[in-house]
Formats: C-alpha cells, sequence, structure tokens
C-alpha cells in the first residue's frame, strides 16, 4: 500500500491502462504539452506522443464527438473536459449520441470512451464553473457516471471505465487532487456500480459521494466524539445506482441524510430518498434529510462561496436532527 | 355551508361498517335526524341520522361498501350548493374528524396499552392519524402494541422505535403477541356426515367468538359465588310493582343493575379498565346488560347507573334491549361499558359463570331467585336464595376483593330499601 494523492492515482490508472491496451488514447484542452490543466497527464506527451496524447481547439462539441467516433471505430478514447460546465457545449454528444448509440445501432456499434472531467466548487471559479451538476447527466440512461471519493476507488474505477464498453463520465473533484490515501500497489480494478461502506457506524447512515465523502468523514468524527456512530456510504457510481448497501445500512439504522455537492432540488439526494422510501419504508424512523448547496449560481467571492456549499457543520446539524 | 356526514363509530371496537342502502337519495331534502342510510356492523344494522339540514349533495360511496369509521360518506347542504371537492371514498380517513374521535373516546391517555387485546383498547387510536414513524408502525404491528396509547417523544410528539420499545417495557409482551400468531377463532373440521347442516356464522357470532377467545386466552379469570337472600327484594318489588302498569314493571335486574352499580362505588378497582401496566379507574359507573338478540348477544348499557332511579334504569334497559332484538340498537345503547352483568334467572339457572368482556375488569353473572329450603333458626324453612358469580381480571384485582364486593352486594339486594333511597 502507497499512500498517494488523488491525482497520482488517476494518472496511474490512466499510465497503466495506456501501457497495457495501445487503443487507449487522451485527448482535449491542453492535456499534451501542458500536461494538463490539473497536471493529471504531465509526462504524458514526452512517453506517449502526439499520437496518443492529442491538444485538441478550444472545443468540446469537437472533443467528445471526435472521441465518439474514434470509439465507434475501434478506439478507447480518454476524452478530458477541463471542466464539466464546458461540458454543457458538448451536452448532444455527451447525453444524446454517446448513451444512445449502442441501443439505436441494434448493438452494431459500441461507444468504450470515457469522459473526465472536472467539477465542483471551491476554488473561486466564479458561477459559470464551479458547479456539480452530476444529477443532469446521470439522469439519462445509457451513461454510467462515476464520481470517486478516495483515490485507491479513483484508481481503480478509472481502469474499469476505460475497460467498458460503454461510456463513462469520470466526474473529478476541482478540490481533491491533493487528498491522499492508501492505494494498493500493482493491478487492481474496482467494478462500475457498486457502492460501498467507507465508515462502519451503527446510529445514522450517511449516503454520499465524492467531496461530501471527505466532509462526511470529518463530520463522522466530530460525532463520534460525542457518541455518535455515522455509517458512511459511498456510492461511487451514480448510474448505475448500486443501493444495496445503503438499503442495508439503513435497515440497520433507520436514520439517514444524504450529502451531496450538487443542488437539492432535483438532486442525487432526493433520488436516493425517494429510494429508500421505496424500498425500506417500513423502516424509516425519522425523515431523511438532504445536505446540499444553498439554492443560486455559486458565488465568486470566497467567504460567500463557502456559506453556499455544504460543509461540516452543516452536516453534523442534519445528523443531529434526523436523531432527533 | 355543506356538511360532510361521516361513517359513525358504533362501540369501541368498529373499525368500519359497510353501507347496506341508501334511505335519502342525492336531491332528497333530508332534515337533521333523518335517517340518511343503514348501516351494518358486526353486530347490527344501524341507521345512520343526518346532523344537517338540506339537501343530500352527494353519496361519496356506493351501497353495498365496507367504509371505516370517520370517513365521509356523503354531504349535505343547500340546494344547488356546489361541492369543490368529493373527499375520497372509502380509503383516506378524513383530516380532522378521527383524531377528536380518538382522544374523546380515550378516557385516559395512557402511556402503553396490552396489545394482547384491540378490543380492550379504550380507543383504537390507530385508525385514526397517530403521528409515528413508518419503522415505528411497522415494529408496533409485529409486536402487537397499539400505537393510539403509546407517548412520541419524536419531534412534534412523533412516536419512534424507540418509544414502541419503551412501551414494550414497560409492559412485556404477551407471550403469544395476536400479530405475530392470532387466535385460530375459528378452526376448519371437515368431518361433516350425511344430513348435516353448514349454518355460515352471522358477523355478530363472529365478533362474540373473536372477543371472547381473546377474553378468556389473555386475561386470567377467577370466580367468587355468593347466595343472596332475596325474600326482602322479592316483597319489595312486589309492593312496587302493584302500582305499577305492566308495560313499566320492574324486573329483579333492574334492581340488581343499580345494586351492582351502588356497590362498584365502592370498589372503584372493579369499575375499571387495563391499560397496560397501568389500572383505568372510570370516573363513570355504566353498567351493561346482556341482552339475547338473534344469533348471539349485544350489551346494552346504562349511561350513570349509580345515579339514575330504578323506574328510569328499567325504562332505558327495555328501550335498548327492544332496538338490539330488532336490529336497530343506536351507538350510545353499547357503546361505553364499564361493568357487565349477565342475567339467566329467567331460565331456571342454580349458577353459572361469564367470561369478562374486554376491556372490563369483571363481570357479574346472576342466576334464577328460587324459593329452596333454607335453615334458619335450626329450622328448615322455606326462602328465597340467589346465586351470583363474578368473574374478575386476577392482574386487576384479588379473590378477597372479589368477595367484600359480594359481600357489600349483598347488603344491597337483601336491604333492598337502600337501592331506592
Amino acid at each position: 500500500m502507497a499512500r498517494i494523492t488523488m491525482r497520482e492515482a488517476i494518472s496511474q490508472a490512466l499510465m497503466e491502462e495506456m501501457d497495457r491496451d495501445p487503443a487507449v488514447f487522451i485527448l482535449g484542452e491542453e492535456v499534451g504539452v501542458w500536461g494538463g490543466t490539473y497536471a493529471v497527464t504531465k509526462g504524458f506527451y514526452d512517453k506517449y506522443g502526439p499520437e496518443r496524447v492529442k491538444d485538441t481547439p478550444i472545443a468540446e462539441n469537437a472533443i467528445i464527438g471526435g472521441a465518439i467516433g474514434a470509439a465507434m471505430v475501434g478506439q478507447r478514447p480518454i476524452a478530458e473536459l477541463m471542466t464539466i460546465n464546458f461540458g454543457f457545449s458538448a451536452m448532444d454528444y455527451i447525453v444524446n449520441q454517446a448513451p444512445k448509440l449502442r441501443y439505436m445501432f441494434g448493438g452494431q456499434f459500441s461507444v468504450p470512451m470515457v469522459i473526465r472531467a472536472v467539477g465542483g466548487g471551491g476554488r473561486q471559479l466564479g458561477a459559470t464553473h464551479s458547479q456539480t451538476p452530476d444529477a443532469i447527466f446521470a439522469h439519462f440512461p445509457g451513461l454510467v457516471v462515476v464520481s470517486p471519493g478516495t483515490p485507491a476507488d479513483a484508481k481503480g474505477l478509472l481502469k474499469s471505465a476505460i475497460r467498458s464498453n460503454d461510456p463513462v463520465l469520470f466526474l473529478e473533484h476541482a478540490t481533491m487532487y491533493q487528498v491522499r490515501g492508501e492505494v494498493p500497489d500493482g493491478e487492481y480494478t474496482i467494478p462500475l456500480g457498486k457502492s460501498t461502506i467507507q465508515r462502519p457506524g451503527k446510529d445514522l447512515t450517511i449516503v454520499t459521494y465524492c467531496k461530501g465523502l471527505e466532509l462526511s468523514m470529518k463530520a463522522a468524527e466530530d460525532l463520534a466524539k460525542e457518541g455518535i456512530e455515522a455509517e458512511i456510504v459511498d456510492l461511487r457510481t451514480l448510474r448505475p445506482l448500486d443501493m444495496e448497501p445503503v438499503l442495508e445500512s439503513f435497515k440497520k439504522t433507520n436514520r439517514a441524510i444524504v450529502v451531496e455537492e450538487g443542488w437539492k432540488s432535483y438532486g442525487v439526494g432526493a433520488e436516493i430518498v425517494s429510494r429508500i422510501y421505496e424500498q425500506a419504508f417500513d423502516y424509516v424512523d425519522a425523515p431523511i434529510l438532504r445536505v446540499a448547496q444553498k439554492e443560486v449560481p455559486l458565488p465568486y467571492n470566497r467567504n460567500l462561496e463557502q456559506a453556499a456549499l455544504p460543509q461540516v457543520p452543516d452536516i453534523i446539524a442534519a445528523a443531529k436532527e434526523v436523531l432527533k | 355551508m355543506a356538511e360532510t356526514i361521516k361513517m359513525p363509530k358504533l362501540g369501541f371496537d368498529m373499525a368500519e361498517g359497510t353501507l347496506v342502502r341508501w334511505v335519502k337519495n342525492v336531491g332528497e331534502t333530508i332534515n337533521k335526524g333523518d335517517v340518511l342510510a343503514e348501516i351494518e356492523t358486526d353486530k347490527a344494522t344501524v341507521e345512520v341520522e343526518s346532523h344537517a339540514d338540506g339537501v343530500v349533495l352527494q353519496h361519496l360511496v356506493d351501497a353495498g361498501t365496507s367504509v371505516p369509521v370517520n370517513n365521509p360518506i356523503a354531504i349535505v347542504g343547500a340546494e344547488g350548493e356546489k361541492v369543490d371537492s368529493a373527499p375520497a371514498a372509502g380509503g383516506q380517513p378524513a383530516p380532522a374528524a378521527p383524531a377528536a374521535a380518538a382522544s374523546s373516546s380515550a378516557p385516559t391517555p395512557a402511556p402503553v396499552t396490552q396489545t394482547a387485546a384491540p378490543a380492550a383498547t379504550p380507543a383504537p387510536a390507530e385508525t385514526g392519524p397517530v403521528k409515528a414513524s413508518p419503522l415505528a408502525r411497522k415494529v408496533a404491528r409485529d409486536r402487537g402494541v397499539n400505537l393510539g396509547s403509546v407517548v412520541g417523544t419524536g419531534p412534534g410528539g412523533r412516536i419512534v422505535r424507540r418509544d414502541i420499545e419503551s412501551a414494550l417495557k414497560a409492559s412485556p409482551a404477551p407471550a403469544v403477541s395476536p400479530a405475530s400468531a392470532p387466535i385460530p377463532v375459528y378452526e376448519t373440521r371437515t368431518t361433516q356426515q350425511p344430513g348435516d347442516e353448514t349454518i355460515q356464522t352471522t358477523k355478530l357470532r363472529q365478533a362474540i367468538g373473536r372477543r371472547l377467545v381473546e377474553s378468556k386466552t389473555t386475561i386470567p379469570h377467577f370466580y367468587v359465588t355468593h347466595e343472596y337472600k332475596m325474600e326482602a327484594l322479592m316483597d319489595l318489588r312486589k309492593q312496587i310493582n302493584g302500582s305499577l302498569p305492566d308495560n313499566e314493571k320492574i324486573s329483579v335486574n333492574d334492581f340488581i343493575v343499580k345494586a351492582v352499580a351502588l356497590t362498584l362505588r365502592q370498589f372503584p378497582n372493579l369499575n375499571a379498565s387495563l391499560s397496560g401496566t397501568n389500572i383505568i379507574r372510570h370516573g363513570a359507573v355504566n353498567v351493561g346488560v346482556a341482552v339475547t338478540v338473534p344469533g348471539g348477544l349485544m350489551t346494552v348499557v346504562v349511561k350513570d347507573t349509580d345515579q339514575k332511579p330504578l323506574r328510569q334504569i328499567s325504562g332505558e334497559v327495555k328501550a335498548m334491549a327492544a332496538r338490539a332484538r330488532d336490529g336497530k340498537v343506536k351507538p350510545e345503547d353499547v357503546d361505553g361499558s364499564t361493568f357487565s352483568t349477565s342475567n339467566l334467572g329467567m331460565y331456571d339457572v342454580d349458577e353459572f359463570i361469564a367470561i369478562i368482556n374486554p376491556p372490563e375488569a369483571a363481570i357479574l353473572a346472576i342466576s334464577s331467585a328460587r324459593e329452596v329450603p333454607v335453615v334458619s333458626g335450626g329450622q328448615v324453612v322455606p326462602g328465597w336464595r340467589m346465586k351470583a358469580t363474578i368473574s374478575v381480571d386476577h392482574r386487576i384485582s384479588d379473590g378477597a376483593e372479589a368477595a367484600q364486593f359480594m359481600q357489600a352486594l349483598a347488603k344491597y339486594l337483601e336491604e333492598p330499601i337502600r337501592i331506592l333511597v
């Protein structure tokens, strides 16, 4: 086990898969010579050359459209979006082409493509570059949506995503590249579509993923000092959604909160809560609460930005509320 | 202003009734007190009266439908008045009314109720909107806890799982809880021989079966029998009836009912109900009188029996018994008894014992007053004697108290002038 950063973990996954399979290549803005906006692909250009690490124009629809075409003819492209917010420029390709081609061509084509995209707030990038629109993408059947919360998961899931024959949107958080964690040595993968328990507990269930996991783990430590043992379920993949560990945990604790960074309305929390009510109604002992971003465009001002984003005290407060 | 008529609650354990027939159709004029519909409960067919004047604007359920208590069945209002939205037929309880009904019919909000007996609970509050989490409801259902009597400690008084657990701790569930192992009231035995006749049990028969199986299997009964000297009472009755018209004559039972009520005043523990680990001593003394009706028996109730003169008790029992026999019993006729009596005196019965009518603490079985040889002053002489047996819930009372009650009752029956004053 080595303790490495999220950046290193993602980088390792990309490199291992490129070494393993010559069909894997990377394209995106500043991924080559510059080494990636978040330095994830630093050194890749020198190692693999311009054929496999392609700098593109600032044209997201071209990046994703090109990746889809390459995938349809047997390549395994990894398209990088500098931020998921730019994905809106390529929305038709992401939600209307990639997820539907296999279905509409009756299985004659598949789209083994990964879109790596950076999302999330907290870096003072302003309202249009700080969003967490995960739920929008997870809405569409056919698109696998992954968003890891630990370096180990990031590496194992990204490797699975690259090997998947269906398009995968891989969402990384802008503030988490420096997060460190234990990563298994050598080759391993983590299956897509599997939620997991990141912290065992008995008093309440916190369902979360990505940045929410980082915040929830801190909140759980504080809660533990007061004798409250929170069990944290990390979704890891938003679609297909694996409710098994969530329901199992909830049937034990009977109380839950959902922590997500995106807006509450029509969000991931809404989906999780609905499914708990649908599938474990008789185990509900208190209304399930959601901790999410305030319903405003995310402010640029640092204090306001932090006030709008969900924080550890919000999670603690919600946890205590559902335990009343 | 249109008013909603609801399915009335006719007794402790009524959860729903079948609307048998609409007496007033839509568009017909109806006055307060007019019969709107006929309803069949498991005890009887009852007429539902309108509590509003006007025109029947809407029937909210079809004839033949089974409707939960307190659900709206019809709307009465001014002719031509618009009814904005029809409350859902059948399914949903009306928003406010059940709560009121539940609280008003529950004399004491007891913290816990032994669930072994749904009928043994003052208010079947689960039909009302008790605030409880789905989990609390499930646990209550599984463990046989009546939510109506659990105090909620969640936000806004919501009952949550811990409340059910503390309720169970306070009052350990019976070894056999009805939810997990229902008592087989009727078992199928198919050894029918040629010439046998099959009779479908009536709803009343089934209700009696359910209640009494539950009573006999969950209540630890014990019995105390006492023999009463009845000469004085027989004489007094003869004297009183001599001055009364035939249809107002007072029965031996009327005396006994009054005597029992007066005695109960001195024994509040027997005028009581068990609720969890609490005994609820009822403020009112309402003596129930078992009446034979076609297909079974019903208990009609004289409210505040201890405070009513003998003639009034007699008149009320006569009227209620007649209604019960005709299947036209009113809700108030059968509701609220705190102690029951059963009298088989007219059938020349030496002695019998009765099964407690839950949730009451006791029942008195009264046999025939008979002229028998008795020993008096060393001589065998003729005398009037009557045996009565009290059946008592041993969780509430003990033999000594029951025996003292029977002795105290003798004070009234043997010196009946005390009943009159």
